[in-house]
């Protein structure tokens, strides 16, 4: 029997199939059911007004001091996962956040289409990379693991900039774009904010790739992130270096259900192929 | 895999329901079962879910109240101007029994018309309780009269109808006669009741609880309800009034936009 558990910054993961940042993750009981459904981890994304009462106490906060309270009833490690306009308020929320119950700290960098975050606000420089690490490694005494941006010339040195910043591991990547759909009836954008990123099967190639390039340029851990929709494409990542593998647009493709299926996947491709661990496929298409 | 882009078509029809309650027909092969919901993008808005209250061959229909931007705008839409549908999503009503009780709260009315139009087709003895704070409020007056739907209507107020609540007549319609399904659309307490009284009387019931959604497919985790985290849009938005009873959340508290906790009744 294959071994497919995974030792991800001292998280112990079942598997390596991890529900990603941004994705039905909002709450407690949310991310449970993503457990339920077979997630080895769960990644839960605080959001507008979430973040906002957990910055400025108001009747909401005791709200979400229990909601974020016993985590440990999820089933799986939870990871926290923030964002913020500047170092300052990084480092603020991930000081808040670390006192929660959350076994691992994404600190995401790379939103594509907010204004004031991410790669509109200019982040995704190695330079406000490593100072937003380095503000967060302050006040974090938890994992730390940084999102990037496939949308970047060199993705590698941005991954430096994280490790040498304090990032325990880095997770890669986030969506491509922005991208934008007009809907040429009305001659309307049509997504609310009328920009989004990109996922699922465009984004894969990208990912791996990003993945590849971050292996070889860090000796933290990846969580391979980007349209892994299959116990294959989780292979494939992990073949291009990832410890463990983030599932997003997948839970749309294949319904919530999605990590068992991967993870049933991953198994039977290990059998098939004589694997008995992650670790001997982990980084083997950087063999020469 | 459905396609998960809007497809936009003109208005057809308007039809004025009540005091700021309006329906809006639709040219698009919806192929929705009763109970169902539609996502329906207003260009350059926003998208909302919304159960369907028409439908026929070429054809489908939803009924909105006038409450926030975007149902505002809707209401105020006339025939030719364009609408984006996405859908159907979430599960449907199961039709059982030969007797059967409908319960519209408000406009939930409108999510259970196309239920009542299958019972009356499959010759189901289908009883339908209406209920709004007074008569200028109350929907499908003309509809239900039409169809030959039985029907009674309640108002608060008593200005139209029987003076109370449709739960009242509900337990009058469950000790007098024999009811084998009772199915519920309206205000999370009034569900909340129905559910509490069908499970006394030990009548089985399905309601629709109705969350903020943003995507309607299972993505955004938005209508995830405590504590199992069953997400609304795909596990619901019918679920058996047993499962609903289940969920922490029901007629307590729901999520906004933020994913903040507001509670039922006015308080927070």
């Amino acid at each position: 029997m294959a071994d497919i558990g995974v030792n991800l910054c001292g998280l112990k993961l079942a598997n390596p199939t991890v529900l990603a940042s941004g994705i039905v993750g909002i709450s407690k009981a949310s991310v449970s059911y993503a457990v339920k459904n077979g997630a080895g981890g769960v990644i839960l994304t605080y959001e507008g007004g979430m973040l906002n009462s957990v910055g400025y106490p108001n009747p909401g906060i005791d709200n979400i001091a229990e909601e974020f309270s016993n985590l440990k009833s999820v089933g799986a490690p939870v990871i926290g996962s923030i964002t913020g306009k500047n170092a300052e308020e990084f480092a603020m929320l991930a000081g808040k956040i670390n006192k929660m119950d959350f076994a691992a700290i994404e600190i995401v960098m790379s939103c594509p289409h907010t204004p004031g975050y991410g790669t509109m606000a200019g982040q995704s420089t190695p330079e406000i990379t490593e100072e937003i690490t380095k503000a967060v490694r302050a006040k974090v005494t938890k994992p730390l693991f940084v999102k990037l941006s496939p949308n970047v010339m060199a993705i590698s040195e941005i991954a430096k900039a994280a490790e040498k910043g304090g990032a325990d591991a880095i997770t890669a990547v986030n969506t491509l774009g922005p991208g934008m759909v007009i809907d040429i009836k009305s001659r309307k954008p049509v997504l609310g904010g009328k920009i989004g990123g990109l996922s699922g099967d465009a984004l894969r190639p990208v990912a791996v790739r990003c993945v590849y390039d971050i292996y070889k340029s860090v000796k933290i851990p990846i969580i391979g992130t980007g349209g892994v929709l299959t116990g294959e494409h989780a292979v494939e990542m992990i073949m291009a270096g990832a410890t463990a593998v983030g599932i997003g647009t997948g839970v749309y493709n294949r319904g919530i259900s999605v990590f068992r299926k991967v993870t049933r996947e991953i198994t039977a491709f290990m059998k098939e192929n004589n694997y008995s661990t992650l670790e001997e496929m982990r980084g083997k298409a950087h063999e020469e | 895999m459905k396609n998960e882009m809007p497809v936009t078509v003109p208005i057809k029809k308007v039809i004025d329901e009540a005091n700021g309650i309006k329906s809006v027909i639709l040219p698009y092969r919806l192929n929705a079962k009763p109970g169902q919901f539609a996502m329906i993008w207003l260009p350059g808005v926003d998208l909302k879910p919304v159960g369907v209250s028409y439908q026929d061959e070429s054809s489908f229909g939803i009924t909105v109240s006038a409450v926030g931007a975007w149902s505002k705008k809707i209401c105020e839409m006339k025939a030719g101007e364009l609408l984006g549908v996405m859908g159907p999503y979430g599960k449907a009503f199961k039709l059982e029994g030969k007797n059967i009780v409908l319960i519209g709260g408000g406009y939930g009315a409108a999510s259970l018309m196309m239920l009542a139009e299958r019972a009356l087709k499959e010759e189901t003895n289908a009883t339908m309780i209406i209920g709004a704070r007074s008569s200028d409020c109350l929907i499908y007056r003309e509809r239900v009269k039409q169809l030959g739907l039985k029907t009674i209507f309640t108002t608060d107020d008593g200005s139209f109808g029987e003076k109370g609540f449709t739960t009242d007549v509900l337990q009058k319609i469950l000790k007098e006669e024999k009811a084998d399904k009772v199915f519920a659309v309206g205000p999370e307490l009034m569900e909340k009741r129905v559910a509490e009284i069908c499970l006394e009387n030990n009548v089985p019931c399905e309601i629709s609880i109705e969350r903020y959604m943003k995507c309607g497919f299972g993505v955004c985790g938005a209508c995830s309800v405590d504590d199992e985290g069953k997400r609304v849009c795909v596990e619901g938005t019918v679920f058996s009034g047993e499962e609903a009873l289940k969920i922490r959340e029901f007629g307590k508290y729901h999520r906004d936009g933020s994913a903040l906790k507001k509670e039922f009744g006015g308080k927070k």
